[in-house]
This record gives structure tokens, C-alpha cells and sequence, in this order.
């Protein structure tokens, strides 16, 4: 079954377009990587899944309803700048604001959705985590409670905004086979957005891949090509496999890695 | 000394007060807006000493003053909540303004120490009345804004996500803490308000990372620290603020000092692994259905207690990796 389809679908942003006239398809339980250079829209993508970004032309559909309407069957983990508010919250306490946190009224959970927030944390496997200060936490556990949050309210589809940022190699691990477990056990739809490939190469079915205002998908040997990816880079790249890692090259430079350094 | 009519008053305001000050208070200190909060409170001085001189009562005008200032924050938005700079200045000439207006109108000396740093004992009945209404509709008006409040300042992006308005949030509360800081003011006066507002807080998240015992801790040390501060004030004949100020102080130190003393996080790190696990397969089984183990995740069973304890020794090294 389709868990969500883009349709000739244009998206604009203060009347600059990041992707023209884009279709393609994801399939339920599909773990599907989303790459492309920095303002490529990746981001701008995610929303428009979320009913935040209008399509100008085409059409989104999310389990074959409008973007707008699917709001209870998405979780979503934005990209969250590093924050000094709230760091004397308990784990636990952060991952609750996230429960039915736009209702009006006290933060008083109710029985079920203190249930919801244990088994959230439960999935990705922060019990520990729930019970410290968020002050005490690296940016690895903390991502943790981040995807816990997006666990919330029993999702079948996963968006996943740069969940890798600014994480260490043994941490980029640990959270990407996370994802993959929640993937294959509950059979969520996933959509994991990332700078680089390499930590997803293994893990993820195909890869989405954005640039140029145009988008490919496919398998990791079908898409990361220098076919491909010097169309949608606009320029002749250079795609170089060593043992299972892949580099993408624009000359001499190695563009998935310089522009990850960019925003650290 | 509860048969003097002015002591009574001053019971009745500073329980008012203490509840809606420190509760607002939780949220400035976890939203890190104290400075914005204090800022406020100088505002409120040449709004009320400018009410003075124009012959309106100077409660209306530090409430004008300190409301108008509040929303006025919030519009400006999260980047000049943050920006020190800019509030000090308007601080600083918010206490300039209030010294000229002072400064025209000369009879106002004293009155003018009371505005600066409170004056319960000469709180009256009428002014106890304006002030339980000042604390109704603060704290009424946080416990419905509290969810959202909660939801925008952890995790903002998400919570716009889902459709909270971060500045709509933001203005709001500004608003509600423009009323507590006016009703502050009328106990420790403008410069001391942080006191009332801030350290009780502050000592609380030092106590407790929970959120709900975190709040509640947060009333009862405001309650001491009045309650107290009065009492001592009416003993010592030394002002109620001065009092006031000390308790706080020392209930911050103490929270400090307490919290590194005991030794709680290695233990808790650990259960992640010998609890975790059991926690996942179970609820993956469950699905939705209740189950009572998973209530109160913080209590544990004697056994695993035990050999957590056991596990500690061993794993507590090597498991930062």
C-alpha cells in the first residue's frame, strides 16, 4: 500500500521554488533515506508531508488522504537547535510537553497518554534517560527523547529531520539502527533525512534524493550515480565506491562531507 | 500578632501573591526569561510613579505600564527576550523615567521607598482584594495557557508544528507574569520581586527535575519565605523584604548544596539497561492495553533494585563508551 505520493507537486517558499513539478512514491513500511545539498529542501519537503507548506501545483497525498488531514498518523522530529531552556526537566517530563502538548489546559496527562509517553520511551530504549535532568544528557541521548516524541500517539509514518546533526560516528550508529528497528518491528513508514549517505548505506530501501529543484528515487546503486546526481547537482560529479562507502565528488572536493562541516 | 488589622492584610496579600508569583516564576526560570521578568517590574516603577503624578491610583499604572511592556516583549519575539542588552537599556530608563516623575512631584519621597522595595504592613483591605483579583486571573489565566506553554518552550519547532502559536504563547504569558509581577511589587516592591518570583523557583528545579512536585515545591518555599519573612519582620522590626530576600537566598544555597549531595544519577543510568528491555518486549505484547508496572516508571521492584546494585559496580565504568 502507498503510505504517501507526491504528484506533479511544486513547492515554493517567499516565492523561490524548491522542488518543480516533482512526483514519486513511497510504499507502507519503506525506510527511505532523503538526501541532497543544504537548501535543496529537504526540510521544505517534510513540512509540506506535515500540511505546513501548501503544494503550488500537484498534489500530496499522505495514506491516501490530503497532507493537511494526516496529522494523527505522522511523527515528526524536527531539527532542534541545541536549547538552554527547560534543563532542569527530567527526561520523561520532555518527552510528555510533546503529548497532545497544543491542547489548552494544565499539563495533566491523563492514563493513557502517560502510557503512550512510557512506551515511547520504552521503543527507543531511554528508561534510564527519562529519569535525568535534561542538562545531564549529550546530544545523542537527547535525540533519543527526540524520537520518542515523534513515537508519540501511535504513528504509521516517521519523518525524521537531520536526526544525525552534529553527532558523533558511534551515535550516528546508534540512532540509525534505532530507526531500523522501529521500521522493521512496528512496520512504520519511514522518511530520514541526512547530509550524508554513508551512515544510511545498509540500512535504508532507497534513497530520496533532492537538488536542483528536481528529486530521483531509488536504490543507493541506482540514484548515487554520476548520472544522476551531476543532473540534479547541476554540475559533473564524481560518484567513488570504496569497499561499501560511497564518495560523492565535484572535482576534488567531497560535497556530502564539506557541506555536513559546514553547519557544525 | 494576628490581632492587628495590618497584620492580617499583610498574611492574606503575601499568601496571594506568593502563589501566583511563584507559579508564574517556574515558567521564567524554565523558559530562562528571568532578566526579561525583572525588566518588567522597572517598568512598572515609572508607570506607577507617572500614575501618581497624573493623579490615578499607581497601581493602575504600574499594571498599564507592566502589561503594555509584557506584550510588547512578547510581539518583539523570542530573539529580543534573549537580548540582555537591549532590556537593560530599557530598564535603565524605565528607573529614569520613574526618577523624573518622582522628581516632579516632591511630596512622594516615601512612597516612593515603598514602590522601590515594598511596603506589606501598610498593605489595606481594599488593596487585598484588587490583589486577589490580580492572582485569580493570573493564575486562572496560566492554567490554561500552562499545556501549550510547556509544549512551545521545550520543543518549539514541534509544537508550531502542531499548530501552537509560539508568539501568541509568548505574548500571553508575558502578560500573566506583567500581573504577577504588579502584584509582586506591591509585597517586595520593584526591585525585589525577582526574589518572590525567581529563587523559589529556581531552589525547586534544584530539589526536583519533575515537573508537577517541581511547581508545588515552588508554592511552599514562596509560602515559607513570606509567611516566615513576616513573622521575623514583626519580631525583628527589620523590614518584611529584607526578610523576604534572605529566606530565598538561603533556600537557593540550600537546594544547591543539597543536590550535590546526593548521589542519584549513576544509579538511575543504569537501570536503562537492566529495565529497558523488559519495558520494550512488554509493551510491544500490551499494546495499548494498561498496565500498572508502567505508571510510575521511577518505582522499582525490590528485586531489580537489588540487581541494579549489582550491576552498578560493573557496568557504571565502562558504559559511556
Amino acid at each position: 500500500m502507498e503510505a504517501l505520493a507526491f504528484s506533479d507537486v511544486t513547492l515554493e517558499l517567499a516565492d523561490r521554488i524548491i522542488l518543480s513539478r516533482v512526483s514519486f512514491s513511497i510504499e507502507e513500511g519503506e525506510f527511505v533515506g532523503l538526501l541532497g545539498p543544504n537548501g535543496a529542501g529537504k526540510t521544505t519537503l517534510l513540512r509540506a508531508l506535515l500540511g505546513l507548506v501548501p503544494a503550488t501545483t500537484g498534489r500530496i497525498r499522505v495514506f491516501s488522504g490530503a497532507a493537511a488531514g494526516a496529522d494523527e498518523a505522522i511523527g515528526y522530529m524536527p531539527q532542534t537547535r541545541s536549547s538552554n531552556v527547560g534543563l532542569r526537566l527530567s527526561g520523561w517530563d520532555f518527552v510528555a510537553c510533546a503529548a497532545k502538548g497544543q491542547r489548552f489546559g494544565l499539563p495533566l496527562l491523563d492514563r493513557a497518554l502517560r502510557f503512550d509517553v512510557d512506551r515511547a520511551i520504552a521503543l527507543v530504549d531511554a528508561a534510564g534517560l527519562a529519569r535525568r535532568p535534561l542538562v545531564e544528557l549529550s546530544g545523542g541521548e537527547r535525540q533519543r527523547l527526540l524520537l520518542a516524541q515523534a513515537l508519540l500517539g501511535k504513528p504509521r509514518l516517521l519523518l525524521l529531520d537531520e536526526p544525525l546533526l552534529s553527532l558523533d560516528l558511534n551515535h550516528q550508529k546508534s540512532i540509525v539502527s534505532l530507526v531500523s528497528e522501529l521500521n522493521r518491528e512496528l512496520g512504520l513508514t519511514v522518511l530520514f533525512s541526512a547530509h550524508e549517505i554513508n551512515p544510511l548505506v545498509g540500512a535504508i530501501d532507497r534513497v530520496l534524493y533532492l537538488g536542483n529543484r528536481q528529486a530521483a528515487i531509488g536504490t543507493v546503486d541506482e540514484v548515487i550515480t554520476s548520472a544522476v546526481l551531476s543532473r540534479l547537482y547541476g554540475t559533473d560529479i564524481d560518484v567513488v565506491r570504496l569497499q561499501a562507502r560511497v564518495f560523492v565528488m565535484a572535482g576534488a572536493f567531497e560535497i556530502e562531507r564539506d557541506e555536513h562541516r559546514h553547519d557544525v | 500578632m494576628f490581632e492587628y488589622e495590618f497584620m492580617v492584610n499583610a498574611f492574606e496579600a503575601e499568601t496571594i501573591v506568593a502563589i501566583a508569583a511563584s507559579l508564574v516564576g517556574y515558567f521564567l526560570v524554565l523558559r530562562g526569561q528571568t532578566f526579561a521578568g525583572h525588566a518588567l517590574s522597572h517598568v512598572g516603577f515609572a508607570g506607577a510613579t507617572g500614575a501618581v503624578l497624573m493623579g490615578v491610583s499607581p497601581l493602575l499604572g504600574l499594571l498599564a505600564a507592566t502589561v503594555l511592556a509584557g506584550a510588547g516583549m512578547g510581539f518583539l519575539g523570542e530573539r529580543f527576550q534573549h537580548r540582555d542588552v537591549a532590556i537593560g537599556i530599557v530598564l535603565a530608563m524605565s528607573l529614569g523615567c520613574g526618577l523624573l516623575f518622582l522628581h516632579f512631584f516632591t511630596a512622594y519621597a516615601a512612597q516612593a521607598t515603598a514602590l522601590l522595595f515594598g511596603n506589606v504592613l501598610g498593605v489595606e483591605a481594599p488593596t487585598v482584594l484588587a490583589l486577589l483579583g490580580l492572582g485569580v486571573v493570573t493564575v486562572a489565566g496560566l492554567a490554561v495557557i500552562s499545556r501549550p506553554l510547556l509544549f512551545a518552550t521545550l520543543q518549539p519547532e514541534l509544537a508550531e508544528a502542531k499548530g501552537v502559536s509560539l508568539r501568541g504563547v509568548s505574548v500571553l504569558f508575558l502578560v500573566i507574569v506583567a500581573l504577577a509581577t504588579a502584584a509582586s511589587v506591591q509585597i517586595v516592591g520593584i526591585l525585589l520581586v525577582f526574589t518572590l518570583m525567581i529563587a523559589p523557583a529556581a531552589a525547586a528545579q534544584r530539589v526536583t527535575i519533575r515537573l508537577w512536585p517541581g511547581l508545588l515545591l515552588s508554592v511552599v518555599l514562596a509560602l515559607v519565605e513570606a509567611w516566615f519573612g513576616l513573622t521575623l519582620a514583626f519580631y525583628t522590626d527589620w523590614p518584611t523584604s529584607f526578610w523576604i530576600t534572605a529566606l530565598g537566598a538561603a533556600f537557593y544555597v540550600l537546594a544547591l548544596i543539597g543536590r550535590r549531595g546526593a548521589p542519584v544519577h549513576r544509579h538511575e543510568h543504569v537501570h536503562e539497561h537492566t529495565h529497558a528491555h523488559g519495558h520494550e518486549r512488554h509493551v510491544r505484547k500490551q499494546g495499548a492495553s494498561a498496565s500498572p508496572g508502567l505508571d510510575k516508571p521511577e518505582r522499582m521492584p525490590p528485586l531489580v533494585e537489588e540487581m541494579s546494585a549489582q550491576a552498578r559496580s560493573l557496568s557504571s565504568q565502562n558504559h559511556e563508551h
